[in-house]
């Protein structure tokens, strides 16, 4: 069940280690072939896909919810949501726990790459988007190397009308 | 320094809370005729620290009720009056004001009713005032009061009256006054003669009027054996209510009024930070207060440890004031429940880790990894152990609800003229705290019933043949997993007849051949009463069908076995926890739901002929006759299974608020306890889903909510 576990210990070990004051830290993962990031600090923990109880009626990218550890959280899968990347579910499937807005929400993807750390020069305006992600959940783009990331506003997103997790915005 | 006044309050209203609840069942029990000193200690004590606590929070309603209630305790305990009925119950009235006025203070809402205020104030001045000579002599006893004459100094505002005062002073002893003006303040000097009044009681009633810094008694010491008694000398330290408002500059002032105090301001010094926390006992300080304690007390009622140790706790905590003498003060720590709550998730998670762990050893060979296996059959028992200490911390005795009855008991019975004895057994069975609280109101409407309706009045019980006082029985015990609380009265019992024609004439339909647990079961319904007369005590029909609900959202049931002219009995069956709920799993498509086993009244797999459709839609189920309305979850939630057809699956007939659904799901799984959790707490409400729980194998079960699901179907 918690084959992910060593994953996870690796992520934590790495934190620790990067450090300097002016940078932020941020988790990157993808979604079909673009490249997402969030800040590192609203990462609980990254796990494996399983044991979903799904809820009825809901919206299909709310996948239902999982135990973790004795509390009951809920799963989105941002593949299906942003309609990205192929929407499987097998031992390599990644969930995210965030910790946002006072509430442990799981997020699918597709994989989850590396954390790396950005300083302000590194972060560009975002430019209008389109449909899938309005702008008002990105902070931004991040460029680091040749890699443009798309910096998500996690917990405004999570906490949005769009992602029907938070009670007042139901219905 | 800012302090959060708040937290301290809370820790205050939860104190005042104990020592009200400890009065009272000290005064319930006390025999009036010989009353126990130490009780009346006790009582005063409490009492006391009430006053103590509400001063320095400055809830000055609440000092004025208990200082006036302290001043009649003070001349019971120091044997100058004799304890009457009268007095308990004005001491109980007392102590319901008290209580008023925290909830008050408390939760905010209308103030207490003044006159009510004032009357029972007057009641007490009054029987306190009721100087009578006593009929034990002096020598008889060794706590006779101590008499001392006192130099009496402070300083109050001009416009102060302190006529009313001066009174209430020349009351005490022979009284010689003087004013002079000095700057913007009267100073009054004031020589007491022949008082027995403690310096504490002299403080407390003139710091009404006075400058509570400016007071300075001073004791004129006429007979070397007279030394202050124990509370006199802790209670001066007390008396630095200023060092709230301006910790620094005012501390020194604070404690000049004894020249004893002044010599050790350290001590005193800790004895003010010591208000909120023990940890500021210091050896120090306590070898200073037992110094202090070397002449001979008049007061012998407490061993000497037991006496240093209520000196000690006095000086150092005003608002722990000998509440408590002995040491069950310091066996309990509050917990904030959260923590107990995540303390208990935890342990959930590692039986469910360790029930993992079996499994898999299961499939080992014994002969290999025997030493594995028994180490692994040791963890499963730690586990449970655990396990069960955790869940354990929750609990608490039913006596805490329990504790209440033997005053309403009394104050109804006596307003009704009846003679009731409450019995109460089971006092230490344990069950959640939330639980406990929860009961309070529906046991105490079920107690009050039997009073008023059950028990007869004493002329007809003999005239039945009937001892005289009539018994009530309260009794808690286990059974399985679940808690039994029955009320018993041995009183005339349910009349079937008249439960039968309130039905009809409510028009109610009812069957002739109707047995007598459902002609029981009718009282539960709104507005049910067959009391001739509507009193104040009950019989507006209000209650019974509340207590049902109350005790239902608990997860519980109600039983009512009565007979006529022999008594009732009515028994409420209680899950241990909240946390814990009774339920039957059943599955559609695979997927496992929790129903309530509360809720669920039976189950039956249908016939394909006794299913039919009204208007082409919605169908219904016969069940012995009854048409019931049938809803397929499968259906309401939209999962594709193969149990389409009612015949093929299995119906949960579900009753809430006398509606019944029948319940379509594919297969019944078995009935277990389950956890409750929450499901809001990381996400939001889902229509007909009360909460969600995690079964043995690590996945979460969703929780049916069934009144949701009965409304759905209309």
């Amino acid at each position: 069940m918690r084959d992910n576990k060593r994953e996870n210990e690796a992520e934590n070990s790495f934190i620790s280690e990067m450090g300097s004051s002016d940078d932020n830290g941020y988790l990157t993962f993808t979604l079909g072939e673009e490249e997402y990031a969030i800040d590192i600090l609203t990462v609980q923990e990254i796990r494996g896909y399983d044991a979903v109880t799904t809820i009825a009626n809901m919206p299909d990218f709310i996948k239902g919810v999982v135990n973790l550890r004795g509390i009951i959280v809920p799963i989105v899968d941002m593949r299906i949501k942003f309609n990205l990347g192929d929407v499987t579910y097998n031992e390599m499937t990644v969930v995210i726990i965030l910790n946002v807005a006072n509430r442990v929400v799981g997020m699918v993807v597709d994989g989850v790459s590396d954390v790396i750390s950005l300083n302000e020069s590194q972060i560009k305006e975002a430019p209008e988007f389109g449909a899938i992600l309005d702008t008002q959940y990105l902070k931004g783009l991040g460029v680091i190397d040749d890699r443009m990331l798309i910096l998500i506003d996690i917990e405004n997103l999570m906490t949005s009308k769009e992602m029907a997790l938070v009670e007042a915005l139901v219905e | 320094m800012s302090i959060d006044m708040q937290q301290f309050n809370a820790v205050f209203f939860e104190e005042v809370s104990e020592h009200l609840t400890n009065m009272e069942s000290l005064l319930l029990d006390i025999d009036v005729d010989s009353p126990n000193l130490e009780d009346l200690n006790a009582i005063f004590r409490a009492a006391h620290s009430i006053k103590g606590g509400a001063g320095i929070f400055g809830f000055d309603d609440m000092t004025e009720v208990t200082h006036i209630l302290e001043t009649l305790l003070d001349k019971l305990r120091k044997e100058e009056l004799l304890l009457t009925t009268e007095m308990i119950d004005a001491f109980l009235q007392a102590g319901d004001i008290l209580a008023e006025q925290k909830a008050v203070h408390q939760e905010g809402g209308d103030t207490v009713d003044e006159s009510k205020i004032k009357a029972v104030c007057l009641l007490l001045e009054t029987l306190s005032a009721d100087k009578i000579t006593p009929t034990t002599t002096p020598e008889t006893t060794t706590f006779s009061p101590h008499q001392a004459d006192k130099n009496i100094s402070f300083l109050t505002s001009m416009e102060e009256d302190i006529t009313a005062l001066l009174e209430e002073l020349s009351q005490l002893g022979h009284l010689t006054q003087s004013m002079i003006v000095e700057g913007e303040f009267h100073k009054w000097q004031i020589f007491l003669t022949k008082t027995s009044a403690s310096n504490e009681d002299l403080i407390d009633s003139i710091s009404f009027l006075a400058e509570p810094e400016s007071i300075l008694i001073e004791d004129v010491i006429t007979d070397p054996a007279q030394c202050f008694g124990l509370f006199e000398e802790a209670d001066s330290q007390e008396t630095d209510f200023g060092f709230f408002d301006e910790p620094d500059s005012e501390e020194q002032q604070g404690f000049g009024l004894f020249d004893d105090v002044e010599e050790k301001p350290v001590q005193t010094k800790e004895s003010a930070f010591g208000l909120f926390s023990d940890e500021k006992i210091t050896p120090k300080a306590v070898e200073n207060t037992k110094e202090q304690d070397n002449d001979p007390r008049p007061y012998g009622f407490l061993d000497g440890r037991e006496e240093k140790e209520v000196k000690n706790k006095k000086t150092l905590t005003v608002k722990r004031t000998a509440n408590k003498a002995s040491s069950t003060g310091e066996t309990s720590i509050r917990v904030n429940t959260e923590k107990v709550d995540q303390l208990i998730n935890q342990v959930g998670e590692l039986v469910i880790t360790q029930a993992m762990l079996m499994q898999i050893s299961s499939e080992l060979d014994p002969s290999e990894h025997d030493v594995l296996l028994n180490r692994l059959t040791q963890l499963e028992r730690n586990t449970r152990d655990l396990q069960e200490s955790v869940m354990s911390i929750r609990m608490m005795p039913i006596s805490f609800v329990f504790g209440r009855f033997p005053r309403v008991v009394r104050d109804l019975s006596n307003k009704l003229n009846k003679k009731i004895e409450l019995k109460m057994i089971g006092n230490e069975t344990e069950l959640d705290k939330g639980l406990v609280e929860k009961l309070a109101d529906p046991l105490t409407h079920l107690i009050r019933n039997s009073i008023d309706h059950g028990i007869e009045m004493p002329e007809d019980r003999i005239a039945n043949g009937k001892p005289e006082t009539g018994t009530i029985t309260l009794f808690a015990f286990y059974e399985g997993g679940n808690v039994v609380i029955s009320i018993s009265d041995d009183g005339a019992g349910l009349n079937r007849e008249k439960i039968i024609e309130k039905a009809l004439e409510r028009g109610m339909e009812l069957s002739d051949t109707i047995s007598d647990s459902e002609v029981y079961q009718l009282i539960f319904s709104a507005g049910f009463s067959t009391a001739e007369k509507v009193t104040d005590v009950s019989g507006r029909g209000v209650g019974m069908d509340v207590v049902k609900r109350n005790i239902h959202s608990m997860g519980g049931q109600v039983d009512i076995h009565s007979e006529a002219g022999v008594g009732s009995t009515i028994s409420i069956r209680l899950p241990l926890t909240l946390a814990i709920l009774d339920g039957m799993s059943i599955s559609v498509a695979g997927q496992i739901y929790i129903i309530p086993l509360t809720f669920i009244s039976e189950s039956l797999q249908p016939k394909a002929e006794d299913i039919k459709t009204i208007n082409g839609k919605g169908k219904v189920v016969k069940v012995r006759g009854d048409y019931i309305p049938l809803l397929a979850l499968h259906e309401l939630f939209n999962i594709d299974t193969e149990v389409t057809q009612a015949s093929d699956g299995i119906l949960v007939l579900l009753e809430n608020n006398n509606k019944k659904i029948a319940l379509l799901v594919d297969q019944l799984e078995g009935q277990q306890q389950v956890v409750l959790k929450s499901l809001e707490t990381n996400f939001h409400t889902v229509p007909c889903i009360s909460g969600a729980t995690i079964m043995g194998d690590g996945k979460v079960a969703l929780i049916l909510d069934i009144a949701g699901l009965v409304s759905e179907s209309e």
